[in-house]
């Protein structure tokens, strides 16, 4: 049995349905909205497990569900060493986030990462602590951050409402994931002229030690 | 789980080696105060070190390194001169990025330390003799280094003072460095900084930016540096000898460019003391960029001796640490130097 995690609610179920329906095979709910059990048609030997979108990295590495449908910034910010693990079967097109870095948009003097490096360094000495950035991605941007170099910086955690942390004055930047970059302009946020930290899409990703026979007949049929 | 008789014996034959150096043995806790540490190591460390959470106490952090907490023992009631040791465990994760190594590293090992707090000139080859006897009978390659001679080669470029500090503020970051060399070697372009209408927003102030742009613009009239001094710094970074042979290209250099020669003396005169104290400079490497690499908090003398197989992290690392007892002495410095062997790796080598 080919267990399938996909997120249990929202425009990501949906456009995960469409992509499999595309592919004739027909995921659904099973019976009310907010019941979290769903049916498979069109495909054997498969079953669907609808999970929260940030719960199916850890669930695919243990092993508890086969394939799994979610975004490329979870499972690489969740899972040191994922590609010893996971496979990247294929991105679906749908669902694109960057996770960028933003500073408040009156910072006139700071448009990319050299500036934010250099206004760090100020801050720290005029503050007596490190600039903060807010976060929940906190691998993925400290790795980015120590890639490029920047001190004098530390990351707080964030689970939510990320942009606005840096107006409550608990963090001087953003770390986040935005598609269109709106919530941002509402809080007075600008994002750094860099490349994203990340392009995040949704991705069907699969579990290394289930790529058998069966795994590959399904692949197939989806044409992949 | 290993069995561990062979690393704890290891390290307590270094433990009593050090007591008879004339070492009185500390015993630092192994959960210690997160903040502090965060403030002073930044997120290298908050990437490496296990965190946890005391209702009463705040974070706190299983040591991930001797030297702080035992700087902050003496800062509060030690005398000088102090001698101190100690064994224990430091604990470090290991995030492998994308891939999972065949042959992790451990998250937990022992660490035998030794730390001087002196005024003594000899304090640096007293350390070093100390290593270097206890570690080549493992046939340990000595590698040694000096940031106070980097440090003394960039105060000593003719740069005004702001482009100055950014490149000591930088030194241990290569790239960045580099990258700031590059920019203050050519001409400067005056830069706009558009007023916009966004409401201000965050703790930084307007005074604060404008601080940052008034030098920015002042900076725009610099002239650029030389090419001769870019030359100069790639020729010094490059200095990789048995000491012997570094102290003459040292001393070369600093012929035209006067403002290395005292840190080059001093080299000089440790290297004699450690020649004094029974280590021949020719068995040991000078390289002057190997202090880059190590924890910024080394601000003079630097060392680390390397055994084993490539890729085998260091077997004993040290060096100097002057300005690090002030930023935890509250106002009080004391000069220290010290160092740390890991007997779990002299215990692989004994086994190998």
């Amino acid at each position: 049995m080919i267990r399938l995690g996909v997120p249990s609610k929202g425009r990501l179920m949906e456009q995960t349905f469409d992509w499999f329906a595309d592919r004739g095979v027909r995921l659904s709910r099973s019976g009310s909205d907010r019941e979290y059990a769903g049916q498979v048609e069109g495909a054997e030997g498969v079953s669907l497990v609808l999970l929260s979108a940030g719960e199916i990295p850890r669930e695919l590495r243990a092993g508890r569900i086969e394939l799994g449908v979610t975004g490329t910034d979870l499972i690489r910010e969740k899972l040191a060493g994922w590609k010893s693990d996971i496979v990247e079967v294929v991105p679906m097109g749908f669902g694109h986030a960057d996770l960028i870095l933003a500073v408040p948009e009156c910072w006139c003097d700071c448009d990319n990462l050299d500036d934010l490096t250099s206004i760090a360094r100020d801050f720290r000495a005029a503050h007596g602590f490190r600039l903060r950035i807010a976060t929940k991605y906190h691998r993925l941007v400290r790795a980015w951050l120590a890639a490029h170099e920047v001190a004098d910086y530390q990351l707080v955690d964030s689970q939510g409402a990320t942009e606005g942390t840096v107006a409550n004055q608990t963090a001087e930047a953003i770390a986040d994931i935005t598609s269109s970059g709106a919530t941002l302009r509402a809080n007075n946020l600008k994002i750094l002229s860099e490349e994203p930290i990340l392009r995040s899409q949704a991705t069907l990703f699969a579990n290394q030690a289930a790529m058998d026979p069966n795994m590959k007949r399904f692949l197939n049929q989806l044409g992949l | 789980m290993t069995l561990n008789c062979g690393k704890q014996t290891v390290g307590k034959r270094l433990l009593a080696a050090f007591r008879e150096a004339g070492a009185e043995e500390v015993a630092p806790d192994i959960l210690l105060p997160a903040e502090s540490l965060l403030d002073l190591y930044g997120e290298d460390i908050r990437a490496r070190a296990y965190v946890t959470s005391d209702p009463i106490r705040g974070e706190m952090m299983l040591r991930p390194d001797f030297t702080v907490p035992v700087v902050q023992a003496h800062m509060e009631n030690g005398a000088e001169p102090a001698r101190y040791c100690y064994l224990g465990e430091v604990f470090r994760k290991q995030d492998m990025g994308d891939t999972r190594s065949e042959t992790p590293r451990d998250n937990e090992y022992l660490q035998a330390g030794f730390e001087l707090f002196s005024h003594e000139t000899g304090a640096d080859a007293e350390v070093f003799a100390l290593f270097y006897r206890l570690l080549s009978p493992y046939g340990a390659r000595a590698e040694t280094g000096d940031m106070g001679l980097l440090l003394d080669a960039v105060r000593g470029l003719p740069l005004p003072a702001p482009r100055r500090d950014a490149l000591l503020h930088h030194i241990w970051r290569a790239g960045r460095f580099q990258q700031l060399l590059v920019r203050f070697s050519a001409e400067t372009r005056p830069r706009d900084f558009p007023q916009n209408v966004a409401s201000w927003t965050g703790l930084r102030s307007t005074a604060e930016m404008q601080a940052r742009i008034d030098r920015l613009r002042a900076d725009a009239g610099s002239p650029p540096l030389p090419a001769i001094w870019t030359e100069r710094l790639k020729r010094l970074f490059a200095v990789r000898a048995p000491a012997s042979e570094a102290v003459v290209m040292l001393r070369e250099l600093a012929l035209e460019w006067p403002e290395i020669a005292g840190a080059v003396e001093r080299i000089v005169t440790r290297f004699d003391k450690i020649a004094r104290a029974g280590v021949a400079p020719e068995q040991v490497v000078f390289d002057a960029s190997h202090g880059r690499t190590t924890m910024e908090y080394y601000d003079g003398f630097t060392f680390s001796f390397m055994a084993g197989d490539r890729g085998w992290p260091p077997i004993a690392s040290g060096g100097r640490y002057d300005a690090l007892t002030s930023v935890l002495g509250k106002g009080r410095r004391i000069p220290a130097v010290g160092g740390i062997i890991r007997p779990g790796l002299l215990a692989e080598l004994e086994t190998a």
